[in-house]
Parts: structure tokens; C-alpha cells; sequence
């Protein structure tokens, strides 16, 4: 079988069905106000909206590996790189930068200079503890724990809290290999 | 066109709220899970419409707010017109999309190939308690849209007659 080549970000986003981000800026904007008003407690709905993302994010990583054709990472570095340039271009039509590596190569910012999600958005002053952007968080961990990886993943800036660019720390807590059932023939 | 984005995240997160609001926090009350699917559509519908309206003028009658429904709205939204609109003249409109956009979301289909549920009578009520459930969200995007525009109204959906989506809007007096 001839191999299969992996596409870029853009090549895949271009090939998605896509729609108006106000849609999606509004509709994200609107569930966060609802579980606002219905929660009340800022820390329930960070934990709402991981969950919510960890849920999405175990059914997405199936049409980012069908769409993208990635085939395996070799390591966690391609992971990270893979999941900044083709995993965020494809769904959110941006890509994230990967910086700050520890010495280990398991832990690593993705860091977000445009995020559609926080278009026309700002905090009041009772909301200064929600992570608006939660979903992303979870949504990473989902995916990443349906490929073998369980990971950690933390904001450390958020612009609307003040700081110049969203970055997530994404930490690899471990990874399981898959275990193949018979021998590979090469 | 400005930004965008995969339909898919737009599906995905609202999946995941019509499921959190059904199945967690209003599982023993779908009558409030209901409503706040409806609420989370009509903030939406609220701020669009305020969005595209702020260069334009205020509709002059009724038809004309309905059909910018039908046609800009729609448009921007799912990319088509509605195909079809209707009146009883008396403040009734059905607005009916031929090819629903959101239907494959809204109902997916039941019996899937691994799984091993069969059509039984609870299995199909449970699948159309979710389907009506979803359309609560595009109904109440209708209904902020109109509100937006000066129309106080009630906005039902019937799927009846699948992929067509039919919109029912009631302009209250």
C-alpha cells in the first residue's frame, strides 16, 4: 500500500465542512453564561467545562487521525507539535506555537496568540477565577488519553486575565504503548 | 465571509451541553433542561441578529423581519435560504429547511453498527426526548433572532418529515 501522507493544517481545514465562528463564539459564550447562572461557583464550572471538553475530546481525536492522516508520533515532542500545527488549524482555524520544553521532553507549553473562542469576550469582575477557555484543556486530555497518553494539562496565561497570549502546559503523566496482538511482518 | 471555524466544533459543544443539561444537571427535570437549551439558542439568536442589524435600519412590518430570517440569517448561518415560508396571515409563519443542516446531529441514527441496542419502545423514546431536545437549541436562536427585531414570539419545531426541519413561530400579540 502506497504510505499515506500526512496533511497540513491548512490543507485539512480547507477540506472541513466550516462555519461563521460567530456561531461557535456565541453558542461557547452562551453555555458559559448558562452554567454560570446555573452553578454559581466559578470552580464548578472550570471542572463543567474540562469535563465537557474531555468528553468532546474523546470522539474529536477520531476525525482529527481520520482527516489529518497522522500516523503514529514518535514521540511526545511530534505529539505536541502535531497537536499545535494540524489538531487547532483543522477544528479552530489557528495554530498554537509549542515552547518551553522541560529537559525530560514531557512537559511543554502551547501557547495561543488568536483563539476564536474568546471573540467580544471579557470578565466581570465576579468571574476573575473561570478559566473561560476550560473546554481546550479537557478536550487535549480526552484525546490525548484516547491515543495512550494520560496527561496534565494547566492554563498558565490566559488573556482575559490580563496576560499577552493563552498558554497551556501540557504535561505527560504516562504513556501506555499499545500492544499489538500478533508480530508487525517487517 | 469572516472567520471560521469546523462545523464540527460548533456540533461538538452542542452535543456536549444538550447532554450535560439533559443527563446531569436536569436529568430528573427535562422541562428545565428544556429551557435552558432554549435560553443558551436565544442568546445566541440575540447577539447575531444585534450583530448583523447594526448598520440597518429597523424591519418596517413583520414579513419583512421573517424573511430576513429566511434569507440573511439562515445564510450566514447554514449556508442555504430557507427553501419554503408560510403564513396563516393571522402572525403564524412556518419557516421549513429542506436539508436541515443539524439533523444528522440532532438525530443520529439509532441503530448504529456496533451497537447491539435493538428498537425497542424505550430506546425510541429516549432517542426522541434527545431529538427534541436539540431542536430546543435552534428554536430559541429563532425566537432571540425575532426578539432582537422587535418580535415577541414562541418558536416550536416539528421533523416529522426528516432531513426537512420545520420552524412554527408564533408572533405574540
Amino acid at each position: 500500500m502506497a504510505p499515506v501522507v500526512p496533511r497540513s493544517g491548512d490543507a485539512v481545514f480547507a477540506n472541513v465542512e466550516r462555519v461563521n465562528a460567530e456561531l461557535f463564539t456565541l453558542t461557547y459564550g452562551a453555555i458559559v453564561r448558562q452554567l454560570l447562572t446555573d452553578l454559581e461557583e466559578v470552580e464548578e464550572v472550570n471542572k463543567q467545562l474540562d469535563q465537557m471538553g474531555y468528553n468532546i475530546g474523546v470522539r474529536l481525536i477520531d476525525e482529527f487521525l481520520a482527516k489529518s492522516n497522522i500516523s503514529r508520533c514518535v514521540d511526545f515532542k511530534e505529539t505536541a507539535e502535531v497537536i499545535a500545527k494540524v489538531g487547532f488549524k483543522m477544528f479552530l482555524g489557528v495554530t498554537a506555537t509549542v515552547t518551553n520544553w522541560d529537559v525530560e521532553g514531557t512537559s511543554c507549553s502551547l501557547v495561543l496568540e488568536d483563539n476564536p473562542l474568546v471573540e467580544f469576550v471579557e470578565l466581570p469582575d465576579t468571574c476573575q477565577g473561570l478559566y473561560y477557555c476550560n473546554i481546550l484543556s479537557g478536550v487535549i486530555r480526552g484525546a490525548l488519553e484516547m491515543v495512550s497518553m494520560k496527561t496534565e494539562v494547566t492554563w498558565v496565561r490566559d488573556m482575559l486575565h490580563g496576560d499577552d497570549a493563552y498558554e497551556l502546559r501540557v504535561k505527560l503523566i504516562k504513556q501506555v504503548p499499545e500492544e499489538y496482538p500478533y508480530k508487525d511482518d517487517e | 465571509m469572516g472567520r471560521e471555524v469546523a462545523e464540527s466544533c460548533v456540533d461538538a459543544v452542542v452535543i456536549e451541553m444538550v447532554s450535560a443539561f439533559c443527563q446531569k444537571f436536569y436529568s430528573a427535570e427535562p422541562e428545565l433542561a428544556a429551557r435552558r437549551i432554549e435560553a443558551i439558542g436565544y442568546q445566541v439568536g440575540h447577539q447575531l441578529v444585534e450583530r448583523y442589524t447594526m448598520d440597518c435600519p429597523r424591519f418596517t412590518d413583520h414579513l419583512e423581519a421573517i424573511k430576513f430570517i429566511c434569507k440573511e440569517f439562515w445564510s450566514e448561518l447554514f449556508k442555504k435560504q430557507i427553501d419554503n415560508l408560510k403564513t396563516n396571515h393571522r402572525g403564524t409563519f412556518v419557516l421549513q429547511d429542506n436539508m436541515f443542516r443539524w439533523i444528522a446531529r440532532i438525530s443520529p441514527n439509532p441503530l448504529q453498527e456496533n451497537s447491539t441496542e435493538s428498537s425497542t419502545p424505550n430506546n425510541d423514546n429516549q432517542a426522541a426526548q434527545t431529538t427534541s431536545m436539540h431542536l430546543y437549541f435552534p428554536c430559541g436562536i429563532i425566537r432571540g433572532a425575532l426578539t432582537s427585531l422587535g418580535i415577541p414570539c414562541a418558536v416550536s419545531a416539528d421533523i416529522s418529515n426528516r432531513p426537512a426541519c420545520s420552524f412554527v413561530v408564533r408572533i405574540k400579540a
